[in-house]
């Protein structure tokens, strides 16, 4: 069944237009990767569907609803929840402030609402723990954490709150190679709890061992959209750089 | 950061270090502006015999109560990375809005009450529209309503003061309930619901982290403008409230009260710990801030030194403040 559907998305920065009628759509449980060449459009394009960007053109829906109308908080509530490339942490607040901002528990003292601090750490706690990451302590800012453990704080994040559907913009760039595999292994387990998935990668080896699809993205349009069963590196490849330039990548591809 | 649930105490960090982790997590203040507080009593106590006095305490809290609700706005302002340099000015208007209601237009305290916050929280409502919506720089939002309110504040009475408030009214700045000063108990209450406000609730917690990170507060949802707008708002109606103690102090709206306060109650937050580029706040730390503020001033006075000197000597408590506060951020090369 479609989580999520993408038609004719079109989005221009002032001059410069970036996407062209893009159209992508995501099932329940199913893993598609979104790759293309730096600049093609897809950080853009999965901005509009969280909402921090607008859309000049086209249609997004979630469950068959219309979700362009609605605020980025909105959209978090109806199960939208993104791994962002800049990670979009705040860097001076700690592991619990980070994972539950916007969302925080409240207790009801005296009829007025206040932060459940304790039950903030401890549920980031278990969520940290479940993702087996390695942080020094949970009450730091993360700020002074590494890349791989910031980005260990933003995937925890976007898994806390029960979501339909995560985005993840290159979650394993800063991420050591057991910890890329923990992300994999992360993404297979959301695929078997019914969680659809949109991976934007540039490690094309890892977004062929995990999707079922893969979406291309060339200069802001939908290039190519292959069954990753049905297809192989120099297909992908092909696709990503287009086929002007193809002769060039395949030598590349052949020199290794 | 209440319980410490980290096991038995392990040896490794100084006691000092460990002292200052745990006073920050459990107050969120620094230690460092606590000593310089003891520090600065100490020395005034040795200069003047008469600052260890009781009435003296109550002269240095009375002084630092207009301040102090300054620097309250200020922390919340700064902590969420905006700033606001109208607090004095506001704080002036606001305080000649409110004598204007009470004496020339005879309306009740109540009403002029009201309109005294009321005229900060409209003024800190316009920084807080232009900001959000016209995307004009908090500096030059506020700089530009550090003149406005100036100027209406001595449009209203052609420059003079308008004295002889109602009874009710003063009693606001000189009743002494149970021997404390009304502004000493204002100042008190304000920042007890501050306090919580910031550190215990959604709206405080929203506001430190668009001062950290707006890119991050937006992608959690939080609707950024319209928490900026209540922000400066919230400013201004403080800065009201500032105005309110001060002029029912003096029994008087005075267009020129609030010259330079907002240097002072800039100065008293960074003091206190809050971060000038946001994320970072406490009102305890303030606190601490405006009386060192507060006793800097009252030791001045008591010494007799010129009020030429005591700007001076303000002035370069922020910058040495600001300047500390980043060389510690060098040092521990964070950010
Ligand atoms: N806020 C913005 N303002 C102006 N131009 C932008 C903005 N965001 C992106 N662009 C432009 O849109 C184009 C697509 O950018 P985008 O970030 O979506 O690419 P990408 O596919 O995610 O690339 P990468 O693989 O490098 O992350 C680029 O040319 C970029 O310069
Ligand atoms: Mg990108």
């Amino acid at each position: 069944m479609t989580l999520l559907n993408i038609t004719k998305v079109s989005k221009a920065f002032g001059p410069v237009s970036v996407l062209h009628g893009v159209d992508m759509s995501v099932d329940r449980g199913e893993v598609v990767g979104l790759v293309g060449d730096n600049g093609a459009g897809k950080s853009t394009l999965m901005k509009i569907v969280t909402g921090m960007y607008t859309a000049d053109a086209g249609e997004i829906t979630l469950d068959g609803q219309d979700i362009l109308g609605n605020t980025p908080g909105e959209r978090r509530r109806m199960g939208i929840e993104m791994i962002y490339q800049d990670l979009a942490l705040a860097r001076q607040q700690d592991v619990s402030a980070n994972i539950f901002l916007g969302r925080e528990p409240e207790k009801k003292v005296l009829g007025m609402n206040f932060v459940d601090k304790a039950t903030m750490r401890r549920e980031a706690q278990a969520m940290i723990d479940r993702l087996g990451a390695r942080l020094p302590a949970i009450n730091r800012p993360v700020g002074s954490f590494s890349g791989g453990q910031q980005q260990s704080v933003a995937i925890a994040r976007a898994l806390t709150f029960d979501p339909k559907l995560v985005i993840m913009d290159e979650p394993t760039a800063a991420l050591a190679v057991r910890e890329v595999q923990g992300v994999l292994d992360l993404i297979r387990q959301l695929k078997s709890e019914g969680i659809g998935v949109i991976l934007i990668s540039h490690r094309l080896n890892d977004v062929l061992s995990v999707t079922d699809r893969i979406v291309v993205l060339n200069h802001g349009r939908a290039a190519a959209n292959l069954t990753t069963a049905e297809t192989n590196m120099t297909e992908v490849v092909s696709a990503i750089v287009g086929s002007a330039e193809m002769d060039h990548a395949a030598a590349h591809e052949a020199r290794g | 950061m209440t319980q410490s649930n980290s096991g038995p105490a392990k040896p490794g960090p100084s006691l000092w270090a460990r002292a200052q982790s745990s006073a920050i997590e459990q107050l969120h203040i620094r230690l460092e502006s606590l000593i310089v507080l003891l520090v600065l009593g100490a020395i005034m106590s040795v200069l003047s015999p008469y600052f260890l006095s009781v009435s003296n305490f109550m002269n240095i809290f009375l002084a630092t109560a207009t301040i102090g609700v300054l620097a309250i706005a200020a922390t919340f302002i700064l902590g969420s990375g905006g700033l606001d340099l109208s607090l004095g000015s506001v704080m002036g208007f606001a305080g000649v809005v409110g004598a204007w209601v009470a004496v020339t237009a005879g309306l009740p305290t109540g009403i002029a009450v009201i309109a005294t916050i009321g005229a900060g929280a409209l003024a800190g409502f316009v920084n807080g529209i232009i900001i959000t919506r016209a995307f004009v720089p908090a500096f030059i939002v506020t700089l530009g309503m550090l003149g406005i309110a100036r100027g209406l504040a001595l449009v209203i009475n052609n420059g003079a003061a308008i004295y002889g408030l109602p009874p009710a009214m003063v009693y606001l700045g000189q009743g002494r309930p149970m021997g404390i000063p009304m502004p000493v108990i204002i100042f008190i209450g304000t920042a007890i619901v501050m306090h919580i406000l910031l550190a215990y609730t959604r709206y405080g917690r929203h506001t430190l982290a668009i001062g950290d990170s707006e890119n991050a507060a937006r992608t959690a949802g939080i609707n950024v403008s319209r928490l900026r707008l209540s922000l400066y708002t919230l400013s201004g109606a403080l800065a009201g409230l500032a105005g309110l103690i001060f002029a029912t102090r003096v029994n008087a709206g005075d267009p020129t009260a609030g010259l330079t306060y907002e240097l002072t109650a800039i100065t008293a937050a960074i003091i206190g710990g809050t971060n000038l580029f946001g994320g970072r706040a406490s009102i305890l730390g303030t606190m601490i801030g405006a009386l060192i503020m507060g006793v800097l001033q009252n030791g001045l006075n008591l010494l007799a030194v010129q009020s030429y000197y005591q700007q001076m000597a303000i002035g370069a408590v922020l910058i040495l403040a600001v300047f500390i506060d980043q060389w510690q951020v060098r040092k521990e090369s964070r950010v």
